[in-house]
């Protein structure tokens, strides 16, 4: 068959060249269909892709603001902010999601609800290159351990943020409280903007309390990012203010001291430094660690803590309400004095117990066999009761009431103690409207020695106990003692609002003063055992709670009962006498007495704070000179 | 000769002495001229698009050498060499596409490559796009055009037999590019628009047939995430919508050259190889896909030019489908990028960086500078 040239006929070729300018009329549409494309997507709606791609590229951070730290008197760190490290995955850049969780698995420990939320959040909707968090708060090693792995694992990462640590936990968890994960409550309570980039909150004490100023503003910075949400470079940034730091009055020397008298045993101790109301020691034991709570508390942790007998959460400094019992007394000794019910001079009978009528009900002593003659100062020194139910009858409830209220039970008297009781303080209208009861003179009985409706925490006790120590000015307890930043202690710490309990006669301070004082260093002082070989002198009431009552459902061996039952041991004080540095009250549950208790464990912290502490920065007597702040 | 003039206002002014050097190289220098334009800006685009790194561009520049060369090769020959081993090497592609299917390898679930022993691995549907329009030039050159109805239908034919074969692959785009220009060279010898008109609308008829019966789901996925990109942004839409904005935030002048934040930023995906039509207009803007149309249209008038002045029915054929198969990589890459056509696998000829379509359409060129330079009249 020819080729070409042979039957290349003109038709043929001006076929050719018709379908050929066909197709160059085609090309120009098509080719002018993508410029009309182009022109759409580049003229007509470029203002939209520009947004778009602005949006893609930058994004608004907020950068959250350090927390304060705090510290205690003598600048030593209570509460820091560490790097927390957690393991992300790319899975992008993962090369076998499978196997390298399984090689995850071997060098940290991934727990079963780490996968599973893992897996869960692999399946939602994300940007590519997006990180999924596997693991929270690796340790040292196993971020040691994955990054000599790490060539054998693309895409795993370590990322750091900064969590809350409390390097003392157990000695402080009572006193500064911790953080945690803000919560859906929290979320509504707090400013969206200044919390944007907060994961934690203050959910108790200091912590609490002074979340505003600790917590600081919120910074934010436009950050390019890439396509993986990597961090390329900043375009603009807004420092955040970082949280400013607190420094507290308590001495953790003294806290340590408190929790080491106390160990073993279940109670709280409060020591104040009566002229600034600063509160030195705060313990409750036992106590617990803090820090599992920062990132969260696992369920079984949780469980062993609530569900232990001895109650480590519950604060008993501050929420304890026990029923003051005898530590009252001065108290009420200055009730009746002021009131006039009673002159220094006035001594009574007393045969072991107080009669309201002839033949009525019989209100014991402790003394079985009874005190004998007794005046108010033998009164306080050896504990009467009968005087004082005589001195409480004579009263009547308001007056007593009344005085009682005046050093700050019944109420929250603290400045910036988050958490604490108001404890009870009873009075006629409580009663009628909490029980509908007229008061019997049987219930003035009762509170002439603390028993009865009256209730208290270790702080109120250690509060009127101040108040003596003051001869009557109050000053409110706290525990802020210095802002380390602009703020001043003025304007964070709230307004005092108590005025000094002034009385007819002052000198009925010194008595009952010396009363206390006989308490201590009386020949028939209950405490005169805690009291003796000081080279100072000191003053102090014991007295001791009785334990009503056990809770049904709980079950406890013989051996227990008989330990649970005991009376809980009291005891508040000062020393010393003349210029006091240091109020302490302190209650051992199911102590058993007060004096051979609880006073020595007061003394045992007079001792430590007046002569041990003292010759370093930490003492009373140098307050006007701050410790070392970092 | 209007035509004429327009294309190649050189062919009788003062460049006409120097012809003979080019006649003698047999290369078109018009042509030769308007590609190197073409590569060496593609290359500046890609030296941003594969993010500064200079070892792709380096790779790119030695795979585009080895392209020219391979044009020159093919330039040299005379075309009535193609026509005479067209029915071999047609014969030839057939059974590699068997192989490929049987023994071939590959990557992500598709079998492409030959690897036989004693020689480089290959792509045989790459080949069949230059020996699928070959045969089909040849089989109908040798009867009288317009083509009978019968002939078309062989012609058809040749055509689909290898593109099945390909689709079984699978590869979608390679399939639709050989077809592609198979069909040209149908509709170029002549085709009745009757049968052109039929053709069509069988085609409309049987699409939703497709559909059902012979795409594959992450196929129907392409084409519904073209309908509605927002329907899975961060999935199979996310292509589209960031190549969509890399290119409308390029705006009239662009970003700048290494400005585009679309694609350094990394949230355009393949930037440096499918979507690097993207970085160009990002970086470029409105401007710069102007300039690029333009010199994509100048090489396709150019090669049209050689094909209508081209000798026989065979080169005319053979030309004007290979231009039509550029022109089809062009518009089927764009369309893609700017969201107007599915997400196919065609990169932006001579531009996009890797695979072997580089040396098949410079292969492609140096068959169109074959014909033009290979002229049987003793004249100019």
């Amino acid at each position: 068959m020819p080729w070409g040239e042979f039957k290349d006929t003109a038709a043929e070729r001006r076929l050719f060249q018709r379908r050929t300018l066909v197709m160059l009329v085609f090309v120009i549409l098509m080719l002018g269909g993508l410029l009309g494309r182009m022109y759409q997507l580049q003229v007509v709606e470029h203002e939209i892709y520009t947004t778009i791609s602005d949006k893609n590229r930058v994004q608004v951070q907020s950068v959250p603001p350090p927390r304060g730290l705090v510290y205690d008197r003598n600048g030593e760190l209570l509460a820091e902010n560490r790097p927390v490290f957690s393991v992300t995955l790319v899975p992008e850049r993962v090369d076998g999601m499978d196997e390298t969780l399984i090689r995850l698995g071997r060098i940290l420990d991934v727990s079963e609800q780490d996968l599973e939320r893992f897996q869960r959040r692999l399946k939602e909707p994300r940007r590519p290159f997006q990180e999924i968090p596997l693991r929270y708060d690796l340790t040292e090693q196993e971020i040691a351990r994955l990054a000599v792995h790490r060539h054998e694992l693309p895409g795993v990462e370590v990322e750091a943020e900064l969590v809350r640590y409390y390097p003392h936990s157990e000695l402080t968890a009572h006193v500064l409280g911790y953080v945690g994960r803000i919560n859906r409550e929290e979320l509504q309570r707090i400013d969206p903007v200044n919390y944007a980039g907060t994961n934690y909150i203050g959910k108790s004490g200091i912590e609490r309390f002074y979340e505003e100023t600790l917590h600081g503003k919120v910074g934010y910075q436009h950050v390019e990012t890439n396509a993986r949400g990597r961090t390329l470079r900043v375009l603009e940034r807004e420092n955040p203010v970082p949280g400013e730091d607190l420094k507290l009055h308590l001495d953790l020397r003294l806290q340590q001291r408190a929790h080491e008298l106390l160990d073993g045993r279940r109670g709280a101790v409060i020591a104040i430094e009566p002229k600034t109301g600063g509160i030195l020691a705060l313990a409750s034991v036992p106590g617990f660690d803090t820090n599992k709570f920062v990132t969260g508390i696992s369920v079984d942790d949780y469980r062993a803590l609530s569900q232990s007998k001895d109650k480590p959460l519950f604060n008993r400094a501050l929420r304890g309400q026990y029923p003051p019992g005898s530590v009252m007394k001065p108290m009420l000794a200055i009730a009746a004095l002021d009131s006039g019910v009673t002159t220094r001079d006035r001594t009574i009978w007393d045969p072991g117990y107080f009669q309201l009528k002839e033949g009525g009900r019989r209100y014991r002593d402790w003394k079985r066999s009874g005190h004998g003659w007794v005046d108010l100062k033998d009164s306080i020194a050896e504990s009467c009761d009968v005087y004082f139910y005589e001195m409480a009858v004579e009263m009547g409830v308001d007056t007593m009431s009344g005085y009682l209220s005046s050093f700050g039970f019944g109420e929250d008297a603290t400045l910036d103690v988050s958490g604490a009781l108001s404890g009870l303080l009873p009075s006629r209208e409580w009663k009628r409207a909490i029980h509908n009861e007229p008061w019997y003179p049987g219930d003035s009985v009762n509170l002439g020695i603390g028993q009865g409706y009256m209730l208290a925490t270790p702080l109120q006790m250690a509060t009127a106990t101040a108040l003596i120590a003051n001869r009557g000015t109050w000053v409110e307890p706290r525990l802020l003692r210095d802002v380390i930043g602009d703020d001043s202690v003025e304007d964070v710490l709230p307004e005092e609002t108590h005025k000094p309990l002034t009385l007819k006669n002052p000198e009925d301070w010194e008595y009952v003063v010396e009363s206390m004082a006989e308490v201590m260093h009386g020949t028939k002082g209950t405490a005169r055992r805690a009291g003796s070989d000081a080279p100072y002198r000191m003053a102090g009431k014991t007295g001791t709670a009785q334990v009503f009552s056990l809770a049904e459902d709980e079950e406890y061996d013989a051996e227990e009962i008989r330990e649970r039952l005991r009376d809980h041991a009291l005891f508040v004080g000062f020393a010393p006498i003349e210029d006091p540095q240091i109020v302490v009250s302190v209650i051992v549950e199911n102590g058993g007495s007060g004096s051979g208790t609880a006073a020595p464990v007061a003394r045992a912290l007079f001792d430590a704070w007046l002569l041990e502490f003292s010759e370093g920065s930490g003492s009373g007597l140098v307050s006007q000179t701050t410790g070392d702040a970092q | 000769m209007a035509l004429k003039d327009l294309v190649d206002p050189a062919a009788s002014g003062p460049l006409a002495r120097s012809r003979g050097i080019w006649s003698a190289l047999h290369l078109d220098p018009i042509l030769l001229f308007l590609l190197l334009v073409l590569v060496s800006g593609g290359l500046f685009v890609l030296y941003s698009g594969a993010d500064r790194n200079i070892e792709v561009v380096k790779a790119q520049g030695i795979r585009l050498g080895v392209a020219f060369v391979v044009m020159l090769v093919f330039a040299q020959l005379d075309p009535a060499v193609f026509r005479r081993w067209a029915p071999w090497l047609y014969a030839a592609g057939l059974v590699a596409l068997a192989a490929v299917l049987v023994v071939g390898v590959g990557a992500k679930g598709a079998q492409r490559w030959l690897a036989l022993p004693g020689l480089p691995r290959f792509q045989p549907s790459e080949i069949m796009k230059l020996v699928v329009p070959m045969m089909a030039a040849w089989y109908l050159s040798r009867h009288f055009l317009p083509p009978r109805l019968s002939q078309v239908a062989v012609g058809l034919a040749i055509v689909l037999v290898p593109m099945v074969m390909i689709v079984q692959q699978p590869d979608l785009g390679t399939s639709l590019l050989v077809g592609m220009a198979g069909l040209f060279v149908v509709f170029f010898a002549g085709m009745s628009w009757k049968l052109i008109a039929a053709f069509v609308a069988m085609v409309s008829v049987s699409a939703p047939l497709m559909w059902f019966f012979v795409m594959r789901e992450y196929q129907k996925q392409r084409v519904l995430t073209l309908l509605d990109p927002q329907s899975d942004p961060l999935g199979a839409g996310w292509n589209i919508i960031q190549s969509k904005t890399a290119i409308g935030s390029g705006g009239i002048d662009g970003k700048g050259w290494l400005q585009g934040t679309q694609s350094h930023l990394e949230f355009l995906p393949e930037s440096h190889t499918d979507f690097i039509v993207a970085v160009l207009a990002e970086e470029f803007g409105f401007v710069g896909m102007l300039v690029l149309l333009l010199v994509y249209f100048l090489i396709i008038l150019r090669c049209l030019y050689i094909a209508a002045t081209a000798q026989d029915s065979f080169s005319r054929l053979l030309a004007g489908a290979l231009t039509m198969t550029f022109f089809i990589y062009i518009f089927v890459n764009v369309g893609m990028v700017s969201g107007l056509l599915p997400v196919v696998g065609v990169p932006l000829p001579l531009i996009s960086y890797g695979g072997t379509s580089g040396v098949t359409l410079m292969a492609a060129f140096g068959v169109l500078m074959s014909i033009h330079t290979h002229r049987r009249m003793i004249s100019a």
